[in-house]
């Protein structure tokens, strides 16, 4: 199996979909000529052509709104936001127009669209560029989200959202296109909608996608040097939430920490333990705890900024809470 | 002058209150007759009021928690008089029974001799200004534990408090249980009696299970019951009778007019009554060292309502017409299911009669209520065959089971009594006799 970047992986599944469906299409700012600010769409325009890989001007709002459009009008498109930052601009597409369009029609119009874009902090980009949306875009029925952790994932996860007919918010992270894995050639699809078990363990469950479950494996390394088996689960895909994976873990372990980027209060690890008290109550021997970035603007400030992500020592000192020891 | 509030006696077989809700609040003024707080009594929800003008000072009961009759629950006194010395005080001594309670209906005016709040000055003692626990806690003693742990404890029959927490707070959790469960010797808590935890719980049932706590209603069942039938040496008579002509005379009635209809019950207790009449030796109560033979005849009607069940009284019944007894009886049963009945409509009664047949139950034994002697169980009126002329023909019959103490009632005494019952019912006239 080849080893590829997270990068390199979108861009095969981008090239793939292209390739197959003359319905897909790319367009957001410097896709095509600067081949994407990421370089995710490198080489794309070369193959595809202008009409296939549309550069726009810096207007979210506007090409955003050109995307459901086309939509509408029985395109596919994915829409490239530079990062998630820059789509509060186009909030108003994504929420009122794409999220609920096949509904308001009453089922008549279809709305076959991906916004994709980096999401959460990378590093000292400060307040207004270190932000995780994903729990704001899962609260909103009418819309998937997706958090691809690997490359694998990323490629798989990336062919099933432009194949599905719903809008998919798909949410990579600029701290994860260079890293490296393996990811199967060709016709590799993901359903959006399943977790994976990226490491298997008794004694504790962590819950944690994209950028967090690099995170999660790193505390499950330090915690097994004490003996302790920890379980990452990575649900892939916020919305539709894996809950029953996340039980079944939960069953195994009867302990649960939640990790992840964004803020706290109204969280995805809040509709996490939501879900765990109500069907897994019984199966608790401790309260669930959450590792989240703190609740407060990211701090332009190198130690402040460390303070305020989650990382592996965070999450050990939950995990080593809800294990009662230490 | 400030004066005590204390857990009144509330009915007369009350030991404790259940304090449901305050009426008026820290800081409200009240005046003399006014309701301060409701009270539930092992029979029903009574008022507790206001002895005297002033201000309700201070509430030393919670809603919802219990203490036994004579406990201090609040203080009124004037708007800025100093408390301590009565905060520190030995409670009042609790008034006569029934005193200073006013139920839902109509109740005789409290005499001015039974106003005891009043005459409980607070000594002054000036070394008791620290508050003392005022009542024990109602609470049982409260064991933190993890979902799981609770849930493992009650698959394996072990009680949560002899297992020592080693969690946050002494939280119980699993390693707690699994260790209790493979070591018992490390079961016993040191503050418990050393013995199998599974003494305490009986094992869980395969299919789980719910424990409710007893209502105040349903603990006086049960005490009372308890009372009943192993102290009391309970013996049964049962007899089936027809009522073919009771049938007939009652349904003549209803027919005629609706304000004649009658039920069965109404039919029972009448005949009852006059059979008590009749027979002295069953209208009586065993008093350890005498038998008390009463002069008047009160017919108790057990009556279910939720939860429980209760037994309003119609007295006089043997003098009463069957219209008194039905309404009486109507209006009682519907004040006993909206648990508003005052002691004096459930007490007294010298004989009582439960009666399942409008659950299609045929015959059963029932409890007696002590101190009474005697119960008449009724079933159902149905349909039976019977043997007249040497010819099985339909009959409308019902059994009934008379539940008689030994210790009062003798065999053939009871056979007697039950005779003349159901002399009265196959031949309604015979009432008029």
């Amino acid at each position: 199996m080849a080893v590829l970047t997270y990068r390199d992986a979108l861009n095969q599944a981008l090239r793939e979909e292209m390739a197959r469906d003359r319905n897909v299409f790319l367009m957001g700012e410097e896709v095509g000529v600067y081949q994407g600010a990421y370089k995710v769409s490198r080489g794309l325009l070369e193959e595809f052509g202008p009409m296939r890989v549309v550069d726009t001007p810096i207007t979210e709002l506007g090409f955003a709104g050109v995307g459901v459009g086309a939509a509408m009008a029985g395109l596919r498109p994915v829409i490239e936001f530079m990062t998630w930052n820059f789509a509060l601009l186009a909030l108003d597409q994504i929420v009122n127009s794409a999220a609920k369009m096949l509904y308001m029609s009453g089922g008549q119009v279809p709305m076959p669209i991906v916004f994709r874009g980096p999401g959460g902090a990378a590093l000292m980009l400060a307040a207004q560029h270190s932000q995780s949306f994903e729990a704001w875009y899962a609260h909103v029925p009418g819309l998937k989200v997706v958090t691809p952790a690997t490359p694998a994932d990323a490629k798989g996860l990336l062919k099933s959202a432009i194949r599905d007919d719903n809008p998919v918010v798909f949410i990579e992270g600029e701290m994860l296109y260079n890293t490296k894995g393996e990811v199967p050639e060709g016709e590799h699809l993901i359903p959006l909608g399943v977790a994976d078990i990226k490491r298997p363990g008794r004694d504790v469950t962590i819950v944690a996608h994209a950028k967090m479950v690099a995170v999660a494996l790193k505390a499950a390394e330090e915690l097994a040097a004490d003996g302790i088996e920890a379980e990452v689960v990575d649900p892939r895909t916020i919305r539709p939430l894996d809950l029953p994976a996340i039980l079944a873990s939960v069953r195994k372990t009867n302990r649960c920490v939640i990790v992840e980027e964004g803020w706290p209060f109204a969280g995805i690890g809040a509709a996490v333990v939501d879900g765990i008290q109500r069907e897994a109550f019984d199966d608790l021997d401790a309260p669930v705890l959450r590792v989240t970035g703190a609740d407060v603007p990211m701090p332009y400030n190198r130690q402040l900024e460390k303070l305020a992500k989650p990382d592996p020592a965070k999450v050990v000192a939950a995990v080593k809470r809800v294990l009662y020891v230490g | 002058m400030a004066t005590k509030i204390v857990m009144e006696a509330l009915s007369p077989t009350m030991e404790e209150g259940r304090l449901v809700s305050w009426k008026k609040h820290e800081g409200d003024a009240v005046k003399t007759g006014e309701t301060l707080a409701e009270v539930e009594t092992d029979k029903a929800v009574m008022e507790l009021v206001a002895r005297e003008d002033g201000v309700l000072r201070k509430v030393l009961l919670a809603e919802g928690a219990t203490v036994p009759v004579g406990a201090l629950v609040a203080i009124v006194g004037g708007a800025d008089e100093d408390l301590a010395g009565l905060l520190g005080g030995p409670a009042a001594t609790a008034p006569p029974q029934g005193s200073g309670v006013r139920g839902q209906g109509a109740r005789p005016a409290i005499p001015a001799a039974a106003r005891p709040a009043e005459a409980a000055p607070a000594p002054a003692r000036p070394e008791s200004a620290t508050p003392q626990p005022l009542t024990p806690d109602p609470q049982p003693l409260r064991v933190r534990s993890s979902p799981l742990a609770r849930r493992l404890a009650a698959e394996r029959g072990l009680d949560l408090r002899l297992v020592p927490g080693t969690g946050p707070a002494g939280r119980v959790i699993k390693r707690d249980v699994e260790a209790a469960g493979t070591a018992p010797a490390r079961a016993a808590a040191p503050a418990l009696p050393t013995r199998a935890p599974t003494a305490l719980v009986p094992q869980a049932p395969a299919g789980g299970f719910r424990d409710v706590p007893l209502t105040t209603m349903r603990k006086t069942i049960a005490r009372r019951l308890g009372e009943s039938l192993g102290p009391v040496p309970h013996f049964f008579l049962t007899s089936e009778i027809e009522m073919e002509r009771a049938w007939e005379a009652r349904a003549h009635l209803a027919g005629r007019d609706e304000a004649y209809r009658v039920s069965f019950n109404d039919l029972i207790v009448k005949a009852v009554a006059l059979a008590l009449r009749q027979h002295p030796a069953v209208n009586a109560s065993f008093l350890e060292d005498r038998i008390r033979y009463y002069g008047d005849v009160h017919v108790g009607v057990a009556v279910a309502v939720e939860d429980g069940l209760i037994t309003p009284v119609i007295r006089h019944a043997d003098r009463k017409g069957l219209l008194e007894i039905a309404a009486e009886a109507k209006g009682l049963a519907e004040r006993a299911r909206a648990r508003k009945l005052v002691p004096d409509e459930y007490t007294g009664a010298t004989f009582s009669v439960s009666n399942l047949g409008m659950y299609d139950i045929d015959d059963f034994t029932a409890v007696i209520n002590p101190p009474e002697a005697g119960i008449l169980a009724v079933g159902r009126i149905a349909q039976r065959p019977v043997i007249v002329d040497g010819a099985v023909v339909p009959r409308r019959t019902m059994r009934v089971t008379m539940s008689c103490d030994h210790r009062v009632v003798d065999g053939a005494t009871g056979a007697k009594f039950l005779q003349t019952v159901k002399l009265m019912l196959e031949n309604p006239l015979a009432m008029l006799l």
